[in-house]
């Protein structure tokens, strides 16, 4: 509906203006004056300069919502890689230690020993409050949240990024075999049939259960069904096309398979793929939370804001720590409601419906 | 149609097959200290001695053939771990009805909320009440976009800080029983409330509604006796998504709630490496995501008359 609507102001406003041009007064100096001519006017054929690609980012920055939560994630990845340079920044696997001073029992005052000096007891640092030398604060055993919290989400980022690669790579190559050669539709359909029956959880379930945990294992509990289902959805949009007539043309001059799928096809089907890309991430990232939390996630020395949330969960019970909780969760949620705003405006941006303005 | 669903059947159990097949080849490679109770004091003998006992130095078809053996006797091997020396099937069929009730129940009610919520959208969508539409679109959003492991959790949070109701679930007590369906049906409410508003926008856009809107007929009758029966047809795919959606679902809300049920079981047995449950859990679980996508799509094909799913193309 809103394309039409945007068509109808858009032609309003055309017919406005050329009235307006139509009803003009002209001054006598005007009206009597030499055209200037330019050579280059004259070449000017009826190309409109049609950009799908300039058009789509055009019609994507226009969505003021989606560029600010591009701009969140580009920022936030950023800072992933640099908080590990910032001065005074803390390892995030260290444990920290905290020098308390020692009170008399009897007077309240700092035990002094015969020295003079004041007697200091030095404990884990753990379940400080966000502070100035902490930022996020420190975990149950002492380790520095912020450095862990951007460490996490760097890993959990690169997760998220692993899988949406792998995915589109295999699905695509699958899809547009499985579309265009004939032969093999059989034997995927069938794989297909088989192997979409079986949640993906289940799969990576299993996988992360043999397998040695970490977070190779992880993507690859997860790529191993998920591209099954980018292929199916590539083979329909290829068989869809295949045999239009500009594919059957091109066939007929004796080009080569390889060059169609990679002039015809691909270009049709890139903004869908990007699409399903964006919201793949949200979805990893999503699946590494939940097998975190069956303890099939990865090793604690490697910080991802799935351990991190289930680290938090372990002790939302008591107020004063929640924020051990908290911090991983907003940070996860602003990831992944990013991450779906802008995968769902990019495919409003890259239909071509949507370009006419 | 007695056709089409004896073929479906069919290729369901097929399909059950190959995958019992490949999940029970992939599961030999579990991690042997599921097979023992105190594998840390056991030596290297005592272990070969134990793993020759269960047959698993067999080669893997033979280990097939006894495992199939086996469960066309009713016996799915004994629980090392969990219950040492019980069979899994007793253990679960303790704890499968709960589960049972408890998805059901989440069902029903992503229905009867999920349903209402994706009329009231669609109606709003083209009135003053544009609003309405709005806040459902940002639920949806929000439903969606955020990870449901931490929506269960703040659920589980938020809600068992309000009068009456408590963290954990109690059988006995009826209140515990609503965070929990509530947190396992919020991710189907979203997906039916979005879908059933798509397809109700798209339907009344159609012109037999433009003529009954010329007729007279007032909006409400349109909307529920016209648009809503044509829009709700394709719904009927999605049950079985949903009954995956609120299996997968239930593995992480019966095990937060301390639900003991088949999703908190499986849980508990990875936690544990207690090899043979893990195994019959996870073949029980295929088994009923199939039997989900069989049952959908035989639904669809009851409720729309124009689909015939028997047609080559058909299906899936």
């Amino acid at each position: 509906m809103a394309v039409f609507r945007l068509k109808d102001s858009k032609t309003q406003k055309l017919a406005d203006s050329l009235e307006s041009q139509v009803r003009r007064e002209f001054t006598e100096e005007e009206l009597f004056q030499f055209a200037p001519y330019d050579p280059d006017a004259g070449e000017r054929g009826g190309y409109s300069g049609y950009s799908y690609w300039r058009s789509t980012l055009r019609a994507f920055r226009k969505n003021k919502v989606s560029m600010f939560f591009l701009w969140v994630i580009v920022i936030m990845l950023l800072f992933t890689f640099v908080e590990p340079l910032l001065p005074y920044d803390k390892e995030p696997n260290t444990i920290y230690h905290s020098e308390q001073v020692v009170l008399d029992l009897f007077t309240r005052q700092p035990k002094v020993d015969a020295e003079g000096n004041v007697v200091v007891k030095t404990d884990l640092a753990k379940d400080i409050k966000p502070c100035k030398e902490f930022w996020f604060g420190t975990n149950v055993i002492g380790q520095d949240l912020w450095s862990q919290i951007w460490q996490g989400t760097r890993n959990s980022l690169f997760i998220g990024f692993a899988v949406a690669c792998v995915d589109a790579l295999l699905g695509i190559l699958v899809g547009v075999l499985w579309g265009y050669v004939r032969k093999l539709d059989f034997f995927f359909t069938e794989l297909y049939n088989v192997f979409d029956n079986v949640p993906q959880t289940l799969v990576a379930i299993i996988i992360s259960y043999i397998l040695r945990p970490g977070i190779s294992t992880m993507i690859f509990a997860m790529c191993l069904t998920s591209w099954l289902s980018t292929a199916r959805f590539v083979r329909n949009q290829v068989v869809i096309i295949r045999d239009r007539d500009y594919n059957l043309a091109s066939r007929c001059l004796g080009t080569s398979t390889w060059r169609i799928i990679r002039k015809n096809l691909l270009p049709y089907l890139v903004s869908i793929i990007t699409m399903r890309m964006a919201l793949a991430i949200p979805a990893a990232i999503n699946n590494e939370v939940f097998l975190t939390y069956i303890s099939l996630g990865v090793p604690l020395e490697t910080p991802t804001l799935g351990t991190l949330v289930e680290a938090g969960r372990k002790v939302m019970s008591e107020a004063a720590l929640r924020y051990q909780l908290f911090i991983p969760v907003i940070i996860l949620a602003t990831i992944t409601i990013s991450f779906y705003i802008i995968g769902n405006s990019f495919a409003d941006a890259a239909d071509p419906k949507n370009h006419v303005n | 149609m007695a056709k089409y669903i004896g073929k479906r059947l069919l290729r369901s159990l097929l399909t059950l097959l190959i995958i019992i097949t490949i999940v029970f080849s992939l599961l030999r490679l579990m991690p042997i200290e599921g097979y023992f109770q105190n594998y840390e004091k056991m030596t290297t003998t005592q272990i070969q001695v134990g793993l020759q006992q269960l047959g698993l130095k067999d080669p893997l078809p033979v280990q097939m053939l006894h495992f199939w053996q086996g469960v066309a006797r009713g016996n799915w091997g004994e629980s090392h771990k969990y219950r040492v020396g019980v069979d899994v099937m007793t253990i679960i069929a303790g704890k499968m009805p709960l589960s049972l009730a408890l998805g059901m129940a989440a069902l029903g009610i992503a229905l009867l909320l999920g349903l209402p919520l994706g009329i009231l959208m669609a109606r709003s969508a083209s009135s003053k009440w544009k609003i309405l539409d709005r806040f459902g679109t940002v639920f949806v959003v929000i439903i969606q976009a955020i990870p449901s492991a931490i929506y269960h959790l703040l659920i589980q949070f938020y809600g068992s800080q309000l009068p009456g109701f408590e963290m954990f679930f109690s059988a006995g007590k009826p209140i515990t029983w609503l965070l929990p369906i509530f947190s396992l049906s919020l991710g189907n409410i979203a997906y039916y409330a979005m879908w059933l508003r798509r397809y109700m926008v798209d339907e009344s856009n159609k012109d037999y509604v433009k003529l009954a809107r010329a007729k007279g007929v007032p909006s409400a009758q349109i909307s529920r006796r016209h648009v809503f029966r044509n829009a709700f047809v394709p719904l009927a795919q999605f049950i079985p998504t949903s009954v995956i959606l609120t299996l997968m679902g239930s593995l992480y809300v019966e095990s937060l709630y301390s639900i003991p049920g088949m999703g908190g079981l499986l849980v508990q047995a990875i936690q544990l490496q207690d090899n043979t449950l893990v195994q019959a859990l996870v073949l029980i679980y295929a088994a009923i995501s199939i039997l989900g996508l069989l049952v959908g799509d035989i639904l669809m094909a009851l409720l729309d008359p124009r689909i015939t799913l028997g047609k080559k193309e058909g299906g899936r």
